[in-house]
């Protein structure tokens, strides 16, 4: 066997996706499997009785919104009556950011992979404050969801129903020479977003009122691209998974308890995960270290396909997240190299002269350094509905990777 | 006739400047005439329509790279097209932040492609796999770390060899290669002597002596303590010698090594002769066969090699002639201490050979009477006194045994002495001669050499005894040494080198370094004004012996 091509076939297959936007959809009509009383969350499987504060919350606040339950103490009964169902997004194709609860009535993106015929979805971006992703399911949060479902979905559904879809690659190659890095950095990303859908949603919305709130919320939320970004990532990503041989990790995912990551060459849903570390990083005005929860979310896709901390070299406005300096920044990438595969044909940083960011992470150099991946993550607080209170730098636990060579030796007799 | 050719990459975006490089990249190749990079909106594309460089069938979008080429003919055009992906990764990387300390070879090398060496001085079990990553990546290597096994440090010479790459060590200490020192190494200034050298002090004793003599050095190549052992056989010293014969900069040789392994002195000295220039050799310990033999100096001591080799810079050498005589030497002796003397100046350079007055153990003759490979035969021993007289006075033992080994159709040289004076045979070549003319009626390509032991008093008139010597094709010496001289030019043996030579271009460029192990070794390079990374080494797995064996069985 040769560990080297099968390597290069999957960071081959990561490269050339090519996702594109395609279209918006109701859950339970395209993601595969998607039932009435199943919830997707991040990370790797889990059950109720580990999930950790923010996820519960934004179960409980994802039934409210199904109209399942119409308060916490209600959905906990359900929950604990067995009535309702858990899976990790990543087994459906799908990924969220920090919670990344899913719901059947929720309109989602969907991405295609031009090049390999894949499927991907994330849920919409809710923006700042309280949000269901951080675990919170007051009032005003539900009814947020309730117009992204109906106007905003409803407005880019027509919107991208009357294109011919979004170019995700070209799109995040171009924001990583604005600045963006593509995971806690949207910034630039979210802007062409908007560039591309505002004539689309021009030309198919009839309400202007109901227009400009759409506009001015896609254009005050500087993460909403990241959602389109991540399933562009997952679309990447899985294209990859199930190379026979391959060492390339496919996925690494927080569900606020678990860190899991997959293997291309070991089994779909074969996680290896241990406890989720505490992230390190800057927090918001009132809030410190011990406010943080264990780390959270699918948004490490995007470092899973190149992208995130591992561009950081790229965003020299986030640069306090990795000690200050435009050097700190530009020496995080160039470690991340030392346990990738491949650089990207199509990512490329100018400040590392266009060289292209480092992609797919192989488990063979992780184990041997002993360099586990950079993930750039926003902090979410430990209890449920507070939301986020910094954003900074996670590792996974190096034990994850340890055991899935273990793993890969025994499947192919070593 | 101008053709235009395009290619379109679907969803790729590249930054205009960067477009406008490789624009720039494609006009300057062979039969180009004009390009277009551009990423495809309709004002880029209005752009490539005013310049006639937008074909009509084009179909490409905004976020499509759109490539067109016009050239002079179809395969400049394509040639062009081809050449895009290489275009789009010509970069530096050398300008990248240096303080980042790479932890593998592999990002180390990224960070300094140029690098033409890779230092390793981590603990020994774990040399051998990073020597191995090395030359891999195709750097020569100089391999401080000690306690690596014997057979890794042939498997690495090998592997080495086959690629013409160096690996210095293990257990090297120094070399100096193009004026900067690897390890341990003394400042001396550059010059026309090379070392190759198996001894790091060695090494170091003689090129601070020739330094202070007032020469300099051009390179210093180590080997590592283990490489004259049999079993190494000397891989990189021959690589040493061979690339040090062909440097122009070079002028004169020296080898320096703690005692060989006999053959592999043997073939090292076959090896020197065939560099054709004057090589100096101290084989601490080993005994010189000769002062001098052609082009080769023996030397007695570190400070009398450095010596000798600076002297050799101001001699205008005559190179001695070399003919390969591709059978046996069989030497007859008279006398015992001739014979004793001859295989001892022969030793280095002939072997196997053989005696029944060996000096070592495994030169005794099984049977004095049936001579092998090459053999030096005393024929005055005991052995072959019982009933008979010695063969200063009777020449008859000697004449049956020279038509013995005549008989022999491996035999290329018969060697013997004539010792003339009081009470030796009155005309011993009056009946050395005939003999020596039946032989060769029969056999043409046997060479005689004869060592004229005497003086113009002797009783025998050793000027015509000469005479008749020669005039029936004997190549006479007076002394030992002459024809010891004479004979190891003669049966020069070296092997054309069947393997990759190392690539001296690549050697004479500035040194650069990837070094990976003892941190003063980098600060050194540093210090020196070489080019160099320090790779942040730990053991792989954190030391976890079981991860580790697994990935090494993971590395392909």
């Amino acid at each position: 066997m040769d560990i080297n091509n099968a390597n290069q076939i999957a960071v081959d297959r990561i490269m050339n996706a090519r996702p594109i936007l395609k279209s918006i959809a109701t859950a339970r009509d395209l993601i595969p499997g998607m039932k009435d009383n199943l919830f997707l969350h991040a990370g790797p499987p889990i059950e109720w009785a580990r999930m950790s504060g923010p996820l519960r919350g934004a179960i409980i606040g994802a039934m409210m919104f199904e109209g399942m339950a119409a308060s916490e103490a209600e959905a906990t009964k359900i929950v604990e009556r067995g009535e309702v169902e858990f899976d990790s997004c990543h087994h459906h194709g799908a990924v969220g950011p920090m919670a990344g609860v899913t719901s059947a009535s929720m309109k989602v993106y969907v991405v295609e992979n031009a090049e390999h015929g894949n499927k991907s979805f994330s849920n919409l971006n809710e923006g700042y404050g309280k949000v269901l992703r951080y675990g919170a399911y007051s009032d005003d949060v539900l009814k947020k969801l309730h117009w992204m479902n109906d106007v905003l979905g409803t407005a880019l559904a027509d919107a991208l129903a009357s294109s011919s879809g979004i170019d995700m690659r070209a799109l995040m190659s171009e924001a990583l020479h604005m600045g963006d890095e593509g995971h806690n950095r949207n910034k630039a990303g979210s802007l062409l977003y908007l560039k591309l859908l505002a004539p689309l949603i021009a030309k198919t919305m009839k309400d202007n009122s109901a227009m400009s709130e759409v506009l001015q919320f896609l254009g005050d939320n500087a993460l909403s691209v990241l959602n389109p970004v991540m399933a562009a990532c997952k679309a990447m990503t899985d294209a990859a998974h199930g190379v026979e041989g391959s060492t390339i990790v496919t996925t690494m995912a927080r569900n606020g308890t678990d860190f899991g990551i997959r293997v291309s060459g070991l089994g779909e849903k074969q996680w290896f995960t241990a406890p989720a570390e505490i992230p390190v990083g800057l927090f918001f005005s009132g809030f410190s270290q011990d406010d943080a929860n264990p780390d959270i979310g699918d948004s490490a896709i995007t470092e899973t396909a190149g992208i995130g901390g591992f561009a950081m070299a790229t965003a020299p406005a986030i640069v306090t997240f990795v000690g200050g300096t435009p050097k700190d920044a530009m020496n995080a990438t160039l470690e991340m190299y030392e346990i990738t595969f491949a650089e990207s044909k199509f990512f490329t940083m100018p400040s590392l002269e266009f060289r292209g960011t480092p992609t797919g992470i192989d488990l063979r150099k992780v184990v041997e350094l002993g360099i586990t991946p950079r993930i750039n993550t926003g902090i979410a607080h430990k209890n449920a509905g507070v939301g986020q209170v910094g954003a900074g730098l996670v590792r996974p636990p190096l034990k994850i990777f340890e055991d899935a060579l273990l793993a890969y030796a025994e499947k192919y007799n070593l | 006739m101008t053709v235009i050719k395009w290619n379109v990459r679907a969803g790729t975006y590249y930054d205009s400047v960067v477009l406008m490089q490789l624009q720039r990249g494609l006009l300057e190749l062979n039969g180009v005439l004009d390009a277009g990079v551009v990423m495809a909106t309709p004002a880029n594309k209005d752009l490539l329509a005013t310049n006639n460089l937008l074909p009509e069938n084009v179909s490409a979008n905004p976020d499509d790279l759109l490539i067109v080429v016009k050239a002079n003919d179809d395969a400049s055009a394509e040639d062009a097209i081809s050449k895009v992906d290489e275009l789009l990764a010509k970069r530096k990387s050398s300008s990248v932040s240096q303080d980042f300390r790479p932890r593998s070879l592999s990002a180390a090398v990224k960070q300094l492609p140029e690098a033409n060496w890779v230092l390793i001085s981590v603990p020994g079990r774990y040399a051998a796999a990073v020597a191995r990553e090395a030359l891999e990546l195709n750097k020569h290597v100089f391999l401080y770390s000690d306690n690596v096994s014997l057979e890794d440090e042939i498997a690495l010479k090998k592997t080495a060899r086959e690629k013409g790459l160096l690996v210095m060590g293990p257990d090297c200490g120094t070399a100096i290669i193009n004026g900067i020192g690897l390890g341990f190494a003394n400042r001396v200034r550059r010059g026309a002597i090379g070392v190759v050298g198996a001894s790091g002090t060695g090494t170091q004793a003689v090129t601070a002596h020739i330094h202070n003599l007032g020469a300099g050095i051009s390179h210093a190549i180590g080997t590592g303590g283990r490489d004259l052992k049999s079993d190494v056989g000397a891989i990189t010293a021959n690589q040493a010698l061979e690339a040090l014969a062909k440097d122009d900069e070079t002028k004169v040789i020296a080898l320096i090594s703690k005692p060989p392994s006999p053959d592999v002195a043997t073939q090292l000295i076959s090896a020197a002769q065939s560099t054709g220039k004057p090589v100096v050799i101290y084989f601490i310990g080993y005994p010189p066969p000769a002062r001098k033999i052609g082009n080769l100096h023996f030397a007695i001591s570190l400070s009398e090699a450095a010596e000798l080799a600076v002297k050799q810079l101001s001699v205008n050498s005559n190179q001695l002639s070399i003919n390969n005589n591709k059978g046996y030497l069989r030497g007859l002796f008279s006398g015992g201490t001739l014979a004793y003397e001859t295989l001892l100046g022969l030793q280095a350079s002939l072997s196997p050979i053989y005696s029944n007055g060996p000096i070592t153990a495994n030169q005794n003759l099984k049977d004095p009477l049936k001579s092998e490979a090459h053999s030096i035969i005393d024929l005055g021993d005991e052995f072959f006194m019982v009933g008979r007289l010695h063969p200063m006075i009777d020449n008859d033992l000697r004449i049956r045994r020279m038509k013995q080994e005549a008989a022999d159709s491996e035999v290329g040289m018969i060697l013997f002495d004539v010792v003339l004076g009081e009470g030796s045979h009155l005309d011993p070549t009056g009946e050395l001669v005939p003999a020596i003319q039946e032989i060769q009626a029969s056999r043409k390509d046997i060479e005689f050499v004869a060592m004229v032991i005497g003086t113009d008093d002797d009783p025998q008139n050793i000027q015509s005894q000469i005479e008749k010597l020669q005039e029936a094709n004997v190549t006479v010496f007076r002394t030992a040494a002459e024809a010891v001289e004479y004979i190891s030019l003669k049966f020069n043996t070296n092997k054309k080198n069947e393997f990759t030579p190392v690539d001296l271009e690549q050697l004479k460029q500035p040194l650069a370094g990837i070094n990976v192990g003892l941190e003063s070794f980098y600060e050194s390079l540093i210090s020196q004004g070489a080019q160099a990374v320090h790779v942040e080494w730990k053991p792989p797995a954190g030391g976890n012996e079981k991860l580790a064996s697994l990935l090494a069985k993971m590395k392909k």
